[in-house]
């Protein structure tokens, strides 16, 4: 009995250890985001509470805390209060089982990339629940649309992850990072190029992010599906949109770009200093450059109409996906390996881009 | 009692509970939840087996996708619930019968089939074990011809329900992306040549 006490408080512990880090890194990613875009658009972002503004996330969750949840006297109450929490929920949950360095995993299951994909796809319930349970027209319009968005790039989602595992045959995620060892030319974002960009422009849509943000719609629906929420209920699902952009985030890094690799594996002379390490540092600045990509997109594209993220999600990504995974299938029967694939996939991005600047030109000047 | 037990037992009461909500609940949305709460606790029960594939699929195909796609229907119709219940005491007969034969059909299959004698005991695999990769191996060497019938059908489902539903409307109005794409300048902007008004005076 005593064992299973200090088993499970170990857990617990294990679990704090990565869930308060995790919460620390949204509310500065929330921080980091109006800085980022301040700085692009040519202000200075937030700069009163604290040095240089670093205490503004707390001033603002001592806000959100202090706040009143106001329940619409006609909303369903006991979904209203539940939405948020299955919000969060699987946007923590999944992160049991992201290895953070060689071993370093809450749980090293078998399934882990499964299980990602399983807790990912909950996140909507919370969406369509708090939507439908406020009992509001502009909060159902914004669940109905989120809804949709997730469910049709959940398909792209998933069709690029099954390239991932067909490259890795492996649906560990401690074992997708190991396949890539061996230097920046063996990570999966060179011979799953496609699978790369589509992997995180749905990740993008998943998330609700700009230029994906029809769900929030400010112009149109005023804020979505979550209108009728303040104080804290509110910041709860601000919390579990930020948690999710680090985690695709984290995953882009860790199934396209080598996790915890270093990109001067196998360089000679840079390769047997100390920047040839693997470590957990790699793998912090990986994906903290994909969280970077996804406020700058927000800086820099207009939102997209309705028909047109459909049309991209169906009839664009999904296809894509498919051809690459039979292209894949094709180089790994041929036993080709995947440095020749992917030089090969830069090379023809490459030349087509050339080649379509070239026309351009050529147009532009007859 | 073991930890596992008490697991054991807590899923399946829940998945009770859950499962009898599914049909007192008087809303059709609490009814459609409870029964994400059922599946949820059947994938639980199926993690307790060491079928971590088969319970992590069934999240990721019963709840994440087939149930969404329930909620979305049963929010949108707006069922009036009263009406829904205004037969209950003609239909209590059949709904009965029905109940009993199934109850009595479970029970002999039940009785005949399971039991810890008539069971062999459930083989513990060590941490080594790959749940995936053995269900893998099964369906693709012995299972291979019923497993690709299976993958068939469900094509055939998903070719017959897109032409079931697909009707052309003739008044859509629709763009067609590759030809925006191709727009030059030319196509749409004419510079025009005039000669500057005299000022009116």
């Amino acid at each position: 009995m005593l064992e299973l006490v200090i088993y499970i408080v170990i857990i617990f512990l294990k679990v704090f250890a990565i869930v308060i880090p995790l919460m620390l890194g949204v509310a500065y990613l929330t921080y980091a985001e109006r800085k980022l875009i301040g700085y692009m658009q040519v202000r200075v972002g937030p700069n009163r509470v604290g040095p240089k503004g670093w205490l503004q996330p707390i001033a603002d969750a001592l806000k959100l805390l202090m706040k009143e949840i106001i329940i619409p006297s006609k909303a369903n109450k006991f979904l209203f209060i539940i939405a948020p929490m299955l919000t969060i929920a699987p946007s923590l949950a999944a992160w049991a089982v992201v290895p953070f360095s060689d071993g370093l995993v809450l749980s090293n299951i078998d399934a882990s990339l499964l299980y990602i994909l399983a807790m990912t796809s909950l996140g909507v319930y919370g969406i369509i629940v708090a939507g439908w349970a406020s009992n509001s027209k502009y909060a159902f319009l914004g669940a109905m649309r989120s809804a949709a968005q997730i469910v049709a790039y959940e398909i792209a989602m998933g069709f690029a992850l099954v390239g991932v595992l067909m490259a890795a045959s492996s649906l560990n995620l401690h074992e997708i990072v190991t396949q890539q060892a061996g230097g920046i030319w063996h990570w999966y974002w060179m011979p799953l190029f496609p699978l790369f960009l589509v992997y995180f422009i749905s990740g993008v849509a998943e998330t609700n992010r700009a230029p994906f943000d029809v769900a929030e719609g400010e112009s149109e629906i005023v804020a979505g599906f979550h209108v009728e929420y303040s104080g804290m209920a509110f910041a709860v699902f601000f919390l579990a949109e930020y948690a999710n952009i680090i985690l695709i985030a984290v995953l882009t890094a860790l199934m396209f770009m080598g996790g915890w690799l270093s990109p001067f594996e196998g360089i000679p002379v840079i390769g047997d200093t100390f920047l040839g390490e693997s470590s957990i540092v790699w793998f912090l600045a990986k994906s903290a450059f994909f969280a970077f990509v996804f406020l700058w997109f927000r800086a820099t594209f207009p939102r997209y109409r309705y028909d047109q993220i459909m049309r991209l999600g169906w009839k664009v990504f999904i296809p894509i996906t498919i051809i690459w995974i039979l292209v894949l299938a094709a180089v790994i029967a041929a036993k080709i390996s995947y440095v020749t694939l992917g030089l090969s996939t830069i090379g023809i991005v490459v030349a087509y881009m050339l080649f379509s600047k070239i026309t351009s030109r050529v147009e532009a000047s007859s | 009692m073991t930890f596992e037990k008490f697991m054991f037992y807590l899923f399946a009461g829940i998945l009770i509970l859950a499962a009898l909500r599914v049909i007192t609940a008087r809303n059709p949305v609490h009814s459609a939840l409870s029964l994400v709460l059922v599946f949820f606790s059947s994938a639980a029960l199926w993690i307790l087996l060491e079928a971590e594939f088969l319970a992590i699929t069934l999240v990721l195909v019963y709840v994440g996708a087939v149930m969404v796609l329930f909620l979305f229907v049963v929010m949108m119709l707006n069922i009036n619930v009263d009406s829904m219940r205004e037969g209950f005491i003609k239909y209590l007969p059949i709904g009965v019968a029905v109940a009993v034969i199934s109850a009595i059909e479970m029970g002999l299959v039940i009785v005949a089939n399971f039991g810890p004698d008539k069971v062999p005991a459930l083989v513990r695999h060590g941490v080594e074990y790959k749940n995936t990769e053995s269900i893998g191996r099964v369906l693709y060497t012995d299972y291979l011809l019923s497993f690709e019938i299976a993958a068939v059908l469900l094509l055939v489902g998903i070719v017959a329900a897109i032409a079931l539903s697909m009707r052309k409307r003739p008044n859509t109005k629709f763009q067609n992306p590759s030809e925006q794409v191709l727009v030059k300048k030319a196509d749409r902007l004419r510079i025009v040549k005039m000669k500057t008004e005299d000022r009116q005076s």
